[in-house]
């Protein structure tokens, strides 16, 4: 009598093992891809906000040390840099035919200074290929630098590099246009200002200024 | 000198820094700087004008690089296109 419940209950184990084996499978599977799918949506392989924030910090020191205490000030009040074009007869600086915005990982947006007039869009990257940390992609600041850089030290061979399109292909020309008026604004209030470039925060903040603390990561 | 790397996720990192009126340590800046033009890299040197006007200039060999000038700015050679966001 023994021997035949416990027969029977093994063929009972056995029975409902094999029912419930493909239901357990695709409920592990489910399970496994659901765990994928989440790990996709955190932070990518290899991404650190920390360090990022960290890159971003080492490269907004560089370009300070590079460009002048007045273009440092408007970067760091207004998120972009304005180059003076050098290709025109007028020649680089303040009566130069045109000028452009750098904005990082944007394209270098050209505009005429005296009417505000867009000109063009010159889409340029500076890809790391080596991707050190899975990402190719440049911190802010120094994207800007190498925009920069490329721009003062050979404009024409920047400008070949990159594609060229029409205002509004990327960045929103009100937006650009926006900063345009932002820019002369600040120009007018530094000009105003004995101290300008180390005017202090709350000037700063009314000209819709950048928080240098609040540094975006890339 | 400094020859400095922008490096995606870093910042700029130091490759080799030396005194170029030393034989061996410019040897060493030499090195490093055609390793980094072999990787593909273009290579800047920011300048002060005696207005004080801030620019840069590109070079393609040691021997342009200014025999004063403090440091070289490697980075990534410029490439039509913008890159999509890492996140």
């Amino acid at each position: 009598m023994g021997l035949a419940l416990a027969t029977a209950a093994v063929v009972l184990v056995v029975l409902l093992w094999e029912l419930a084996r493909p239901t357990l499978k695709r409920w592990l599977l489910r399970a496994h891809e659901l765990w994928l799918a989440r790990r996709r949506a955190g932070a990518p392989v290899g991404y650190d906000p920390g360090r990022e924030r960290r890159a971003e910090q080492r490269a907004r020191a560089l370009l300070r040390s590079c460009v002048t205490e007045r273009d440092w000030a408007m970067y760091r009040d207004l998120g972009f840099l304005r180059v003076w074009g050098g290709l025109g007869d007028r020649g680089r600086g303040a009566s130069a035919a045109y000028a452009y915005l750098i904005y990082p990982h944007k394209p270098i947006v050209a505009y005429v200074p005296q009417t505000g007039e867009l000109l063009n869009e010159y889409c340029v990257a500076f890809p790391d290929h080596s991707k050190p940390y899975g990402s190719s992609r440049l911190p802010d600041s120094d994207d800007v630098l190498a925009k920069w850089m490329a721009l003062t030290a050979d404009e024409r061979r920047l400008v070949g590099e990159a594609n060229m399109h029409l205002p509004g292909r990327q960045v929103d020309p009100d937006r650009v246009r926006r900063d345009i008026v932002r820019l002369r604004r600040w120009e007018q209030e530094l000009s105003a200002g004995p101290s300008a470039p180390d005017a202090p925060a709350s000037r700063r903040a009314s000209w819709g200024g950048w928080d240098p603390d609040n540094i975006r990561t890339a | 000198m400094k020859l400095l790397r922008m490096k995606p996720g870093h910042g700029e990192i130091v490759l080799a820094e030396g005194d170029i009126a030393v034989p061996e340590q410019e040897q060493e800046l030499i090195e490093a700087f055609r390793r980094e033009l072999d990787a593909g890299m273009w290579a800047a040197v920011p300048t002060q004008a005696p207005s004080g006007r801030r620019e840069a200039e590109l070079v393609k060999s040691f021997g342009e690089v200014p025999r004063d000038a403090e440091r070289v700015i490697f980075f990534p050679r410029a490439a039509g296109g913008t890159l999509p966001a890492a996140r």
